[in-house]
C-alpha cells in the first residue's frame, strides 16, 4: 500500500477545470517530484490535498480517505505543509511562528535549530524583516516540528539565490530520510539531487509517472513535458 | 418569439395591477378591506415604491456588486426636498420635482466620484457616512426646513389636485404602479445593455475587466448615479403617497431593510428585486395590523410580545432564508438544478467584495 | 482653558467607550472576515441585562447593586455573542455573504425584541452617586463618568494586549488575523478561536452597553445601533483587525466630536465624525494602521 494514493482528482477554480482527474502515488520513503510547466495545477494539486481547495475525488492517507476532511485535521493525521511563497506570519517573531506550529506533545526543536541554527539566534525577530532565504527556514522549520507522514513542499527554492537553493537542497535530503516528501519544484537540479520518483502534469492530467533519474536523463522527454527548464 | 414571449408575463401583470382599483375583491388576511378601497390601495402603493426602490438598490448590489450602505440618501433627498421645496419655500410641484430629481442625480455624481475611489467595504463605509451625514442634517432642522424628529407635511395646495385627497388614492396607487413600471423597464434595458454586461462582470472579477482593457471606474460611476437617481424618483413618489417627509427613511435602517428586501427576493434576478421590496412592505405593515387583531392578542405573551414587533418577525424570516434558501424567492424554482451540478453562472448569488 | 481641559477629558471618555464596541468589531472581522452587524445587539443585551438585574434588587445598596447588576450584564453579553457565533455564523463558515447578512438580521431581531419586551422608550438606571457627580481638573468640572470609562477601557485594552501576546489563542488569533488558511495548513481548528473572539467582542459591547447606561444615565434600546454606526467608522478608520488602530481612532473621533459639538454646533460633531471617515478613507483605503488583510 502506497503512503498517498491520489485518484480521479478534480478541481474547479471559479469556471476552470484546474485538475481533471489527477490519479498518482507517493510511496513511502524519499522525495516524489511532482513537475510540470507553470500553471499545469501542481500547486493546485498540493492545496487539494490539503484541502485548501474545494475538491472531489479520492485521496487516500495510508488507506485512510483524506476527501471530505477539514484542513486542520488533515495536518493532524500526519501532513506537513511549506506552501509556495513561505506564508509566514510576517507580525509574529520566528519563536512564535514555529510555537504556533507545534502540534505534538514533544516537538522536534533540537532537529530544527540543527538544520537551521539562524532561526535560533533570530528567534524574537519578526518574521516579516526575515529575507526570503531565511522565511523559507522558518517555513520548512514549521513542517519538521512535528513527526508527520509526509511533507507536501511546494516550490522551496523559488526566488533565492543559488547558494540557498544549495543550502535548501542539502536540508530536502536529509528531510527525505526522516520523511516521505511530496515536492513541488521547477529547478531540475534540486530534482536530480533528491528525488527518487517524478510525476508529471500537463494541463491538469498526469502525464508521466517513473523514476525521476530516467526522466531527467531523457533530454528530449524533458524539454517536451516541463518546457526549457532551470539547468541543473 | 422569445422576446414576445419574455414580454408577455410583465405586460400581463402590468394590466392586472393597473385594474386593481376597478375591482371589489376581497382577499381575507391578506388585505384588510377590498383591494379598491383606499386603505389597501394605499398599501399595494407602498409595496410598489418599496419595490421599485428594491430594483435600483439591486441594479447596485446584485447586478454591478456595489454594497452601498448609503442608498437611502438618494431616497431621502427625493422626499425631504419635495417636501422642503413646496411647503417652505412655496414653488411649484413641477418646479419642486424636477428640483429634487436634479439634485438626486447632481449627488449621486459627485459623491458617487468621492465612493469609488475606494472599493470593497470602504466603498461600503463611506456611503453609509454620507448617509449619515444626511441622517444628521434632516434631523438638525437646519432653518427650521426638515422639521427635525418630526418630520414635515407637504403643504397640500401646491400639489395637483389629482392627489389630494383620500378618495384619489387610486391616482397615487397608480402612479406608484408607473414608478415601479418605469423602473422595472429601465433597469431591465440597462442590464440588457452592454454596459449591463460591464456592470456584471465587474461583479463577477473586476480584475479579469480591467484586464480586457475596459477602465471599471466609469461604469461602476454610472451604475451607481442611475440607481440612486431612479431612488430619488421614488423617493419623490413616497412623499406624495404619504403626504409629507420623516426622518427614518434617512438612516442606515432603511438602506438595511432593502438589502433585506433584495436578498429575500432574489438579487440578480429579473422578480427578485420586486417580489422582494412588495412582500417585506406587505409583511411590515400586515405584521403591524395583526399583532393588534383578536389571534395574536390571544394568544399566550410569550407569542404575543415577540409576534406584535414586525420587524422582529422580519428580521427571524430573514435569518431563515438566508439558512434555507440563499438564492432568495426568485431563484427558488431553479435551487434543485444547481443542486445537481449544473452549474449556471447566473444562478449564483453575487461575490460581494468582502472576501479575503 | 478649562473648556479644552473639559472637553479633552470628556472626548477621550467619549473615545473609550466607542473603543469598548470597536475592540470587538475589529477582532472579528480582522479574524472572520464578518462585519457583525449584530455587534449593535450585543450592547443593547449587555444593556438590558444590566438594567432587568438592578430592576430585581431593589433590597440591595445602590454600589452592590450596581456591580452585580454591571457584571450580570457583561455575562448575558458575552454568552449571547457566544451562541450566536456556535448556532448562527459557524454554520455558514467560508460563507462570508450570507454571515454578514445573517448579522443583520439578528441586529433588527433582537432590538426589535427588546422593544416588544420594554417598549421603545429610555428606561433610568440607578448607579452609585459618585458617577453623576464631576470633580474638578485645572479648573474643569470634569463628569466622573469620563474618568471610569477612561480607566475601563485602558483595561480591557490592557488585557486584550496581553491576551494577544502571551496566550496560545491570541498567537491564533493574530496569525489568524494575517492568513487564516494558513492557520489551518498548520493544524489548529480556527472555529474555536472565532467562538471565542465573539464571545469577548460581545462581553466587551456589553460592558459599552452597562457603561453606557451610566453616560446617558438609562438603558435605551435604539443605543446600539447608532453607537454602532459610530464603532464601524472607528474600526474602518484605524484600520480593520488592528487592536491598536482602533484605539488611536477612537480617541481621535471621541475628541473631534467633543470638540467640533462645542465649538461648531450640536451635531455637527457628527457629521465631522463622518467627514472624517470620507477624508480618512480617500486618502488611505485601508485605514491609518494600513492593516487590512
Amino acid at each position: 500500500m502506497s503512503l498517498l494514493a491520489v485518484r480521479d482528482l478534480h478541481v474547479y477554480l471559479g469556471e476552470s477545470h484546474v485538475l481533471q482527474g489527477i490519479e498518482f502515488d507517493v510511496a513511502e520513503g524519499g522525495v516524489t517530484a511532482l513537475l510540470g510547466r507553470n500553471g499545469v495545477g501542481k500547486t493546485t494539486t498540493l492545496r487539494a490535498l490539503m484541502g485548501l481547495v474545494d475538491r472531489r475525488g479520492s485521496i487516500a492517507l495510508e488507506g485512510r480517505e483524506l476527501t471530505g476532511t477539514p484542513t486542520h485535521r488533515i495536518v493532524r493525521r500526519g501532513v506537513g505543509y511549506v506552501p509556495e511563497d513561505r506564508d509566514v506570519f510576517a507580525g509574529l517573531t520566528v519563536q512564535e511562528n514555529l510555537r504556533l506550529a507545534e502540534r505534538d506533545a514533544d516537538p522536534r526543536y533540537d532537529l530544527v535549530y540543527d538544520l537551521f541554527p539562524e532561526l535560533k539566534q533570530r528567534a524574537r525577530q519578526l518574521a516579516g524583516t526575515l529575507s526570503g532565504g531565511q522565511q523559507q527556514m522558518v517555513a520548512i522549520a514549521r513542517a519538521l516540528l512535528n513527526e508527520n507522514r509526509v511533507l507536501l513542499v511546494d516550490e522551496p527554492t523559488k526566488g533565492l539565490a543559488p547558494l540557498l537553493v544549495t543550502q535548501v537542497a542539502d536540508v530536502l535530503a536529509r528531510v527525505s530520510e526522516l520523511t516521505t516528501v511530496l515536492l513541488v519544484e521547477q529547478n531540475l537540479g534540486v530534482v536530480q539531487r533528491v528525488a527518487r520518483d517524478a510525476v508529471v502534469l500537463d494541463t491538469g492530467r498526469v502525464v508521466h509517472i517513473g523514476p525521476a533519474q530516467e526522466l531527467l536523463a531523457d533530454r528530449a522527454m524533458v524539454h517536451r513535458m516541463l518546457g526549457v527548464g532551470h539547468a541543473a | 418569439m422569445t422576446r414576445l414571449r419574455s414580454l408577455a408575463v410583465p405586460v400581463v401583470v402590468l394590466v392586472v395591477l393597473a385594474l386593481v382599483p376597478k375591482l371589489t375583491v376581497d382577499i381575507p388576511y391578506v388585505f384588510q378591506g377590498s383591494i379598491d378601497t383606499p386603505g389597501t390601495l394605499q398599501l399595494l402603493a407602498l409595496c410598489l415604491v418599496f419595490g421599485g426602490v428594491a430594483m435600483t438598490y439591486d441594479l447596485l448590489f446584485g447586478y454591478t456588486g456595489l454594497l452601498s450602505f448609503g442608498h437611502a440618501l438618494y431616497f431621502a433627498v427625493g422626499v425631504y426636498l419635495v417636501a422642503v421645496s413646496l411647503t417652505r419655500w412655496h414653488w411649484s410641484f413641477a418646479e419642486g420635482v424636477l428640483f429634487s430629481v436634479a439634485v438626486g442625480a447632481a449627488l449621486a455624481v459627485v459623491l458617487g466620484v468621492v465612493s469609488l475611489r475606494v472599493g470593497g467595504i470602504a466603498f461600503a463605509m463611506v456611503t453609509l457616512a454620507f448617509a449619515q451625514a444626511g441622517s444628521i442634517l434632516a434631523l438638525k432642522n437646519p432653518f427650521g426646513w426638515t422639521g427635525g424628529e418630526e418630520g414635515l407635511g407637504t403643504d397640500y395646495t401646491r400639489l395637483p389636485a389629482a392627489f389630494v385627497g383620500i378618495f384619489n388614492t387610486k391616482n397615487l396607487y397608480w402612479l406608484a404602479l408607473g414608478y415601479a413600471a418605469l423602473v422595472f423597464v429601465v433597469v431591465r434595458w440597462a442590464v440588457g445593455s452592454s454596459p449591463g454586461h460591464v456592470w456584471q462582470a465587474i461583479r463577477e472579477n473586476e480584475l479579469r475587466v480591467q484586464v480586457l482593457g475596459l477602465r471599471p471606474h466609469g461604469y461602476k460611476l454610472l451604475s451607481f448615479v442611475l440607481a440612486s437617481t431612479l431612488a430619488t424618483l421614488g423617493g419623490v413618489v413616497y412623499v406624495l403617497l404619504l403626504g409629507g417627509a420623516t426622518p427614518d427613511v434617512t438612516g442606515a435602517n432603511f438602506t438595511l431593510t432593502l438589502l433585506i428586501m433584495v436578498v429575500i427576493g432574489g438579487t440578480g434576478t429579473k422578480w427578485g428585486a420586486l417580489v422582494g421590496g412588495v412582500l417585506y412592505t406587505w409583511a411590515n405593515q400586515r405584521l403591524g395590523d395583526a399583532s393588534s387583531s383578536h389571534a395574536v392578542s390571544s394568544l399566550p405573551s410569550v407569542l404575543r410580545t415577540p409576534l406584535g414587533q414586525p420587524l422582529f418577525v422580519l428580521g427571524v424570516l430573514f435569518i431563515l432564508v438566508v439558512f434555507f434558501l440563499p438564492g432568495g424567492i426568485a431563484r427558488s424554482g431553479r435551487l434543485r438544478s444547481a443542486l445537481s451540478g449544473i452549474s449556471t453562472k447566473r444562478t449564483e448569488a453575487p461575490a460581494v467584495p468582502v472576501e479575503r | 482653558m478649562t473648556t479644552f481641559v473639559l472637553l479633552t477629558i470628556t472626548g477621550v471618555g467619549l473615545g473609550a467607550l466607542y473603543f469598548l464596541i470597536a475592540s470587538g468589531l475589529s477582532l472579528i472581522y480582522g479574524l472572520m472576515g464578518v462585519l457583525n452587524f449584530a455587534h449593535g445587539a450585543f450592547l443593547t443585551v449587555g444593556a438590558f441585562g444590566m438594567w432587568f438585574v438592578e430592576s430585581k434588587l431593589g433590597g440591595l445598596s445602590v454600589l452592590p447593586r450596581f456591580l452585580v447588576a454591571s457584571l450580570a450584564g457583561l455575562v448575558v453579553g458575552g454568552v449571547f455573542a457566544a451562541l450566536v457565533e456556535l448556532f448562527l455564523i459557524r454554520p455558514l463558515y467560508r460563507r462570508h455573504i450570507e454571515q454578514v447578512l445573517v448579522t443583520v438580521g439578528l441586529g433588527l431581531a433582537t432590538v426589535a425584541l427588546v422593544t416588544a419586551v420594554w417598549g421603545n422608550d429610555a428606561r433610568p438606571v440607578a448607579y452609585p452617586g459618585w458617577l453623576s457627580r464631576a470633580s474638578t481638573v485645572a479648573g474643569a468640572h470634569v463628569p466622573n463618568v469620563s474618568y471610569l470609562l477612561i480607566v475601563v477601557a485602558l483595561l480591557v485594552l490592557a488585557s486584550l494586549t496581553l491576551f494577544l501576546k502571551y496566550t496560545r489563542y491570541g498567537l491564533i488569533i493574530r496569525a489568524g488575523v494575517e492568513n487564516r488558511a494558513m492557520v489551518t495548513a498548520l493544524g489548529i481548528d480556527v472555529r474555536k478561536a472565532f467562538t471565542l473572539v465573539f464571545a469577548i467582542g460581545g462581553t466587551a459591547a456589553a460592558l459599552a452597553g452597562v457603561l453606557g447606561n451610566v453616560y446617558f444615565t438609562t438603558a435605551d434600546p435604539n443605543r446600539g445601533t447608532s453607537l454602532l454606526i459610530f464603532a464601524f467608522i472607528v474600526v474602518v478608520i484605524g484600520g480593520l483587525g488592528s487592536l491598536r488602530g482602533t484605539a488611536v481612532a477612537s480617541v481621535v473621533v471621541g475628541l473631534v466630536q467633543q470638540f467640533a459639538n462645542y465649538y461648531a454646533s450640536s451635531g455637527l460633531g457628527d457629521l465631522s465624525v463622518v467627514l472624517l471617515l470620507g477624508l480618512v478613507l480617500l486618502a488611505r483605503p485601508r485605514g491609518l494602521s494600513g492593516s487590512f488583510a
